[in-house]
């Protein structure tokens, strides 16, 4: 591969000409036309995305496939482009994603077919610009460019209620990121760059931090979501469309979490550590609370929706848990730890996540409803669906053997040397999601056929295991050996506990 | 030897995957043949490896196969551990394995999840050697859940009953409670000892035995003793300990050949495998070994009670397996961990006898699993007869049966023990024994001997069930008679388990035993004169008055003693306290949180609220401009006269 080839550019534009192309085209092309051009369009970005992964040099933390040229000079704004081992992984799960989404769509969507398929081309080329751009203004245009094709996808094909959702979903991610915009502004007149790199070396009082803290918070807890700021979410996704609700788990909420690793904690390190408590008891909050709510569902999105926020309460708690690690073990070992279980948490999620929507847009495709109590024994009729839910479920569970339980046992087992107690309120998620998923399951799945709409239920059609399969087939294996993602991620991760554990005060 | 070890975890995996994904493809034979196979040659070569390392002169094998991650420093491994403590387990896991599957062909033929069922006896038995096999403490994890997901999933194995889907749910959750102690537990072995490998983290026990730590307040903790409980704590999820017992005679609700595998010789006896393995650690906290110790015995004592009052003939089985987890964890409590392991072996073969013979009257009495609807079976059954009462006369220790040498070593260690709770788990094992003869000939009597008590159809159509049931049953009769003899000397007073099992001289409750022993022969010679033979043998002649001589007595004295009968049947309770208080009080902090916290207080107040604000404030000042000019002039001047004001006051 020559060295200067702007790959990770074809990477986003490639699929957001494509999909602003298909947008454009609207009814003027058939539907079968509109659904090859965008099964190719992202069969070729992913294609393209892998080598990503077989260039990427593991022995460096430094920024690879980096693309620099000036975009505005006079507020030295760049269009700088790079990846390195946390922004990597969650491209390759972008562009991955995005094959399995467009399949999903072959059948389940008919009104204006093309559109919703440019809709999810713009969406994969944006997000992979969010997670590859090293400049913070970038970041920003590419961060509020990717809200809007999300919100197409919610408020024209979501659900009855949509328009409520659709404007909850945009005031509170656009809120969030005005004060991100307003952070970085700030540090713009600090120190006269938008660089990232730049802004991570850049010292900064700790009332400054303080602030800069509060605006980042402000965009990525809401993007994640953390409690108190998460209502959003359970209703986005029960309004959203089955393709907007697994882009929506499997990626976006990502960006809370990336956005936390690669400018809260390097950019203000005071200010994290001093807020890393109630970070942690948000996360716990998280875990615990959310958990119960979950519980309580009885639309099976909703209930996913929960656990997606209490799954990423280990994420959060998996970063922010780390400077009371450091402070008792005296060691940046368990640090390493607890942030690469963050990650693959993450990344794990993904799959999980996505596989669980999926399966309930099954449901959805054929009996139109997402209320558990519509259902019951689904898996007389559909045998292999169940199967599959089954997967999806057990490591939604954490079961190990699957990639669920991999970034939850290292936050837990790490959580132990930050406190006793954190690690028994993040242990009982093991309770509280097996309750929560596994009596849904039940519910749903197991017993005698309920009434004739389940009795008259088609199993899975090859298009539909072909996509279950795929995700199943990543959650085993990254459950088995999980190894290569930490590979890529190590120097990356050292790396950053060595910045933010470093104080930029004075 | 380590290839062995390959083949022998990949054989049954490789097998489960074949009838699992293409069941439909190589049929039903193909299925069972397969499946078969992959756990004879699991069988074969673990008994190779077994008599290598036991009885021949073969070193103790610790491997790695691959790392599954490292992070921070700590390298996660998948890897084998193969030494006297694990390859005697592997011995009984695959054998009651390879027996249960060439039973099920019988007992299953006419099912139509056949292949779906071999393929998960099959997994079962892969996690299950993936467990005793373990060299780390992830990789037991890994075989602790997944042994828990193939349970799960064979208890609800019959999908469309409720009461199966109820039981497997509950199964998995009150081992999931298990395994919340046993992951904390494994969190601080890796803090204190920072490594998940067995060999280092035993190594470096010793020199943490005095540490302490800090959990609530200011008061200081035992390490030692907050590990070992922690991991107890899973242990009695997996080998059902009151008061996580509660799932499994529930889990009755599977099929009767799993019931024997996962639910009576192997699974349930993981925790039992789990505390041994981890004498090192165990022997280092007396605290620790008190609780065990107690737990056991209050098991052991009251599990076996509730064996009195059932009629469902798995149930008496289930309950009685409780009972005997029981004795072998008040075993490990007085750290005789070989006697523990001793009375899992043997207890593995006679319970697993017990239930393949339940089955088999089972599918003799068309599903029909009431006692009280059985009787005079052994015309018709003879063959499931015997080995029953072969599998019961082991069971209660009758002298020279596998039971006999196992259950003697607990009492007898546990009352050369001084540990803190010996006395009273003393008195609670030998009262046991007279429950146990008590509940078991009550079976007896109640299912072969006495009036025939079922319909006329079921009698007409009485007949003992094919060779692929009884072959097993004969083939569990002859260890259940045998192992007791051959091997109380060697793994008890020799040096059978080498160095996997630690007990420091000071706790050998065995000791005193061991100096009092002279052969099996002796032993038995000695038995017939003892309190425990004298108490089996009163338990039989009581089920015998109870339930052939005057079969109206047990139902005068349930009268009689009507509260302890009802408390019994409500089997003390614990399941209607567990529905109240932990599901029924999950669901309604669920809906508490779902609608005061997120509907009403986040949504309704913060959320819709401040846009409702932002609507009010608009209204209010919406009203502010009416369009009338003079109004707008008035609050010009009114704003000029203000700022005027400030200015003149400022300067």
């Amino acid at each position: 591969m020559v060295s200067n080839f702007p790959l990770l550019s074809l990477i986003i534009w490639m699929p957001v000409l494509v999909g602003l192309a298909l947008v454009f085209a609207d009814t003027h092309l058939k539907s079968s036309t509109s659904k090859l051009i965008a099964l190719v369009a992202s069969l070729l970005t992913f294609a393209l995305s892998v080598p990503l992964y077989f260039d990427f040099d593991n022995s460096t933390h430094a920024m690879q496939f980096v693309e620099n040229i000036p975009w505005i000079e006079v507020f030295n704004i760049n269009y700088h482009l790079g990846i390195d081992g946390i922004a990597m992984p969650l491209i390759l799960l972008t562009t991955f994603t995005t094959v399995l989404v467009v399949l999903a769509a072959w059948d389940s969507i008919t009104d204006r077919q093309s559109q919703y398929l440019g809709a999810f081309l713009i969406l994969n080329g944006l997000m992979v610009a969010v997670f590859s751009a090293q400049d913070a203004m970038l970041f920003y245009v590419f961060w509020e460019a990717m809200l809007i094709p999300m919100f197409m996808i919610i408020g024209i094909w979501g659900g009855p209620n949509r328009i409520y959702a659709t404007v909850k979903f945009f005031l509170y991610t656009f809120l969030g990121s005005v004060f991100m915009l307003v952070a970085f502004l700030y540090l713009y007149s600090k120190g006269g760059s938008f660089d990232i790199q730049t802004l991570h070396d850049m010292p900064l009082s700790m009332a400054a931090q303080k602030w800069i803290f509060v605006a980042f918070f402000l965009a990525f807890a809401v993007k994640i979501p953390m409690f108190p700021v998460h209502t959003w979410l359970p209703d986005a996704h029960v309004e959203a469309p089955t393709g907007g609700s697994v882009i929506l788990a499997a990626i976006m909420l990502k960006m809370g979490g990336y956005g936390f690793l690669r400018f809260s904690m390097p950019i203000t390190p005071d200010a994290s550590q001093e807020f890393a408590s109630i970070m942690i008891v948000l996360s716990l909050i998280a875990i615990v609370y959310i958990g119960f709510v979950a519980l309580a569902q009885g639309d099976m999105k909703k209930l996913i929706a929960y656990s997606s926020i209490s799954h990423m309460g280990f994420v959060t708690l998996g970063m922010f848990m780390i400077y009371k690690i450091i402070a008792n073990t005296s060691s940046t070992d368990g640090a390493v730890m607890a942030m690469e279980g963050s990650m693959v948490q993450m990344i794990s999620h993904g799959f999980i996540s996505g596989g669980m929507f999926l399966c309930v847009g099954v449901l959805y495709d054929r009996m139109h409803s997402r209320q558990i109590k519509d259902y019951g024994g689904v898996v007389n009729t559909m045998p292999a669906f169940a199967a599959f839910m089954m997967l999806f479920a057990m490591a939604n569970a954490g079961l190990p053997g699957t990639s669920g339980f991999v970034g939850e046992f290292l936050i837990i087992l790490t959580a132990f040397k930050a406190s006793f107690w954190i690690a028994f309120f993040a242990a009982m998620t093991l309770i509280l999601g097996a309750a929560y998923t596994l009596w849904m399951y039940k519910r749903v799945v197991f017993g005698e056929v309920t009434n004739d709409e389940v009795a008259k239920l088609q199993d899975i059609n090859g298009r539909e295991k072909l996509i279950l399969a795929s995700l199943a087939f990543f959650v085993l294996l990254f459950g088995l050996w999980p190894a290569p993602i930490f590979e890529v991620m190590h120097p990356t991760i050292e790396n950053l506990i060595q910045h933010i554990t470093q104080s930029k005060l004075n | 030897m380590i290839n062995y070890a390959y083949i022998i975890v990949l054989a049954p995996l490789v097998a489960a995957i074949m009838a699992g994904l293409f069941g439909k493809k190589i049929g039903r034979t193909g299925s069972h043949w397969i499946t078969v196979l992959g756990v004879a040659i699991s069988f074969a070569l673990s008994l190779l490896v077994y008599m290598g390392i036991v009885w021949g002169d073969e070193e103790p094998l610790n491997t790695n196969l691959y790392t599954w991650l490292s992070s921070g420093g700590i390298n996660f491994h998948v890897g084998f551990l193969l030494d006297e403590l694990s390859t005697t387990m592997m011995v009984i896991v695959t054998f009651v394995s390879l027996m249960v599957h060439i039973y099920t062909i019988g007992y299953m033929q006419d099912d139509p999840g056949y292949q779906r069922f071999f393929s998960y006896i099959s997994l079962f038995t892969f996690s299950m050697l993936m467990l005793v096999m373990s060299n780390n403490f992830m990789q037991l994890f890994f075989g602790w859940e997944a042994v828990g997901l193939v349970s799960y999933l064979l208890i609800g194995f019959w999908f469309k009953k409720d009461t199966a889907i109820f039981a497997n749910l509950k199964a998995f959750l009150v081992n999931r409670v298990g395994d919340f102690g046993f992951l904390l537990g494994i969190a601080a072995v890796l803090m204190y000892f920072n490594s998940m490998d067995y060999a280092e983290v035993f190594q470096q026990a010793p020199a943490m035995a005095d540490r302490t730590i800090n959990i609530w307040a200011d008061k200081q903790w035992s390490l030692m003793t907050v590990i070992c409980i922690l991991l107890f704590i899973g242990a009695m999820g997996k080998s059902a300990q009151a008061p996580l017992h509660v799932w499994l005679p529930d889990s009755m609700e599977g099929p009767t050949p799993i019931s024997a595998l996962i639910h009576a010789a192997t699974m349930v006896t993981a925790g039992i495998f789990m505390v041994a393995r981890m004498s090192p650690l165990f022997e280092l906290s007396e605290t620790a070994l008190s609780f065990v110790l107690l737990i056991g015995a209050f098991t052991a004592f009251f599990m076996g009670l509730l064996g009195l009052v059932q009629t469902d003939i798995k149930r008496v089985v289930a309950y009685s397996t409780l009972s005997q987890l029981g004795y072998m964890t008040v075993a490990l409590g007085v750290s005789a961990y070989s006697a523990a392991i001793f009375h899992l072996g043997t207890h593995a073969f006679f319970k697993a006898l017990l239930f393949l013979a339940a089955g088999s009257v089972i599918i003799g009495m068309h599903h029909e699993q009431d006692m009280r609807k059985m009787g005079g079976l052994r015309k018709y059954m003879p063959i499931t007869w015997i080995t029953s009462l072969i599998g019961s006369l082991a069971l209660i220790g009758f002298p020279g049966l596998a039971g006999f040498f196992s259950k003697d070593a607990i009492i007898e260690a546990v009352h050369h023990s001084d540990r803190y709770g010996a006395d009273i788990a003393y008195w609670a094992v030998l009262s046991g024994v007279f429950i146990t003869a008590l509940y078991s000939f009550r079976l007896i009597f109640m299912v072969f001997h006495g009036k025939e008590r079922m319909d006329e159809h079921t009698r007409a159509h009485l007949k003992e069930s094919p060779s692929v049931v009884t072959m097993p049953l004969i083939l569990l009769a002859i260890p259940s008679v045998l192992v007791g003899a051959i091997f109380i000397e060697p793994m008890l007073f020799s040096d059978y388990f080498g160095s996997s099992i630690l007990v420091f001289p000071e706790n050998n409750s065995l000791k005193e035993m061991g100096e009092h022993f002279h052969g099996w022969f002796e032993m038995i010679k000695h038995g017939v004169t003892q309190l425990p033979f004298i108490l089996a043998m009163l338990g039989v002649v009581v089920a015998w008055v109870g339930y052939i001589g005057f079969p109206k007595a047990p139902g005068n004295l349930a009268s009689i003693l009507r509260p302890i009968h009802w408390v019994l049947t409500k089997k003390y309770g614990f399941d209607q306290f567990n529905q109240i208080f932990f599901a029924g009080g999950a669901r309604a902090l669920g809906s508490l949180f779902s609608n005061i916290g997120d509907r009403l207080m986040i949504d309704g107040m913060m959320v819709n609220g401040s846009a409702k604000f932002v609507g009010f404030i608009s209204g209010v000042i919406r009203h502010i401009q009416s369009g009338y000019l003079y109004h707008y002039a008035f609050a010009m001047i009114l704003g000029l006269l203000a700022l005027l004001g400030i200015f003149v006051h400022g300067f």
